[in-house]
């Protein structure tokens, strides 16, 4: 066990002293979640007044959440980049052959990613409460919010991190980045579901991400919340990527 | 134009083409991405049409323009990173022994992405038909529709020729992207102008240019011909054109000089 620790330990600090020093890293997980926050929230606010649009906190807030969880996932998604890019400069490789307990090394990935998602999460926090957003849950409501995006953050990575495992190129950029991107998009983004019309109605009524985006929305208004569908979903999609990561990571292995 | 140019250009240009054609991430995501963020929208979006003074009764009809602007995006980057790359292969270098003509060597590398413009512009065209746009403009508009569409990506890739061939480097030009997409989301891109609620936000969109690129296309589906969303898209386009292509050219002369 201590050997498993040590080995996350050490690569996730590496992981987070790269993203912290590196500005090429850190100003585009700050910067895109900021300007997407910006151009749905301050560009669409007047879709608040569509009539059956019924959300209490308002629809700065209603945006808030789904930017929350797409920056989470994003930043797994970029920890994803990070594992390609080590596969591609030899780094993993040299890695794999150091690590006395491999699985380590996701964990380590996964940790980084959480932490950076949490960064990413307090700057979003911080514009958005200074730029009027209406919060109506309370503290218990907020940090279940939190910990609903950091569920969000782990999934994205582990699924990132299996497609770095199996490809090992940077390459794979666009397979980790759109899958993740067009699932987001296919939840009620804009409007709540209700309001949703034609296929894409159809697509986030199946959309795991849907309860996921949705239950956040209920956190935020302080409204009645389904806690064991959406922890039970959420914790349920990190066990299947985990699965899926780690099946990566042993294919890595075996790949030499 | 001398016969020599115009077989330069000609030369160029089946080199351009040639080369953006073997490239499947050069010809796919222009074409599928526009339509597929438009297609999400329109699901998403389809409410916003219910909102007072909105101009159309189908949020289609209102976002058929992103794509045209989008592609354009796509088309900057495709002409910036082709010739990033053949500033990074010194393919330029060895341009620059032979009596070709600078003019040539910009507009034949033009010409690639916009013969993926064009058949780009053509597929959003028939994607809106089959989806059930109405056209107001009436079969007349559809030539009138492409030739925008072609100036929009024409002004967008000659931009992206000055980055690539400004910096030199294919990195520097995928950088620049984000910054595109920005100017995309903060213009009249989801809703008219006089619907945003937000007075900042207003004012960022009537400043942004984009916004009457995308207001040009727009109108051809939502109004007809609008003489002033027309004047304004099209003088717009054409002012991004031109002054990207003397920036182009001015960077092409500095990297072809001979040492």
């Amino acid at each position: 066990m201590s050997r498993f620790l040590d080995v996350t330990r050490a690569v996730a600090w590496r992981t987070i002293h790269n993203f912290v020093t590196n500005p090429a890293f850190f100003l585009p997980s700050i910067i895109f979640p900021l300007f997407f926050f910006t151009a749905f929230a301050g560009g669409l606010s007047s879709v608040g007044d569509v009539p059956g649009f019924d959300f209490p906190a308002g629809y700065t807030a209603f945006q808030f959440v789904f930017v929350l969880l797409q920056a989470s996932a994003f930043g797994g998604v970029f920890t994803g980049f990070g594992i390609a890019a080590d596969f591609e400069k030899g780094f993993a490789r040299r890695l794999l052959l150091a690590a006395p307990n491999r699985l380590g090394i996701l964990a380590g990935y996964a940790l980084a990613a959480l932490v950076r998602a949490m960064l990413v999460c307090a700057l979003l926090f911080a514009v958005a409460l200074a730029t009027g957003m209406r919060v109506l849950g309370d503290g218990v409501d907020l940090f279940a919010l939190i910990l609903l995006a950091a569920l969000v953050s782990l999934t994205a990575t582990f699924f990132a991190a299996g497609v770095a495992f199996r490809t090992r190129t940077i390459q794979a950029g666009p397979a980790m980045q759109m899958p993740v991107f067009v699932v987001l998009f296919l939840a009620p983004v804009y409007v709540p579901l209700n309001l949703l019309s034609g296929w894409v109605e159809t697509v986030a009524k199946l959309n795991p991400v849907t309860a996921l985006v949705e239950g956040g929305r209920d956190l935020i208004s302080g409204e009645a919340f389904s806690g064991l569908l959406v922890y039970g979903l959420a914790l349920a999609l990190v066990a299947l990527f985990a699965v899926w990561a780690v099946r990566g990571l042993r294919k890595a292995e075996a790949a030499g | 134009m001398s016969a020599t140019l115009v077989s330069q250009v000609a030369q160029m240009a089946r080199r351009s083409i040639l080369q953006t054609l073997r490239q499947p991430a050069m010809v796919i995501p222009p074409i599928v991405f526009p339509l597929l963020l438009m297609a999400i929208n329109v699901g998403g979006l389809d409410a916003a049409t219910k909102i007072p003074g909105f101009p159309a009764d189908s949020y289609l009809d209102f976002a058929i323009a992103v794509p045209f602007v989008q592609g354009a995006l796509f088309a900057a980057i495709n002409a910036g990173s082709s010739l990033a790359r053949d500033v990074e292969t010194g393919f330029l270098k060895r341009l620059a022994m032979t009596p070709m003509q600078r003019a040539a060597l910009l507009l034949g590398n033009l010409s690639g992405v916009m013969v993926v413009s064009f058949f780009s512009a053509c597929i959003y065209i028939a994607a809106g038909f089959i989806a059930g746009m109405d056209f107001a403009a009436g079969a007349a508009g559809i030539p009138a529709l492409l030739a925008l569409a072609v100036l929009i990506a024409l002004g967008f890739a000659s931009v992206g020729a000055y980055i690539g061939l400004r910096s030199g480097s294919g990195e520097a030009v995928q950088g620049f992207f984000p910054l595109l997409f920005v100017a995309l989301f903060l213009s009249s891109m989801s809703l008219p102008r006089p619907l945003i609620e937000q007075d900042w936000f207003r004012a960022i969109a009537t400043w942004n240019p984009v916004s009457y690129l995308l207001e040009g296309v727009r109108s051809f589906v939502i109004t007809g011909w609008d003489g002033v969303a027309l004047a304004r898209g099209f003088g717009v386009a054409a002012a991004i054109a031109a002054i990207a292509i003397t920036g182009a050219s001015v960077a092409l002369r500095n990297r072809l000089v001979r040492t």
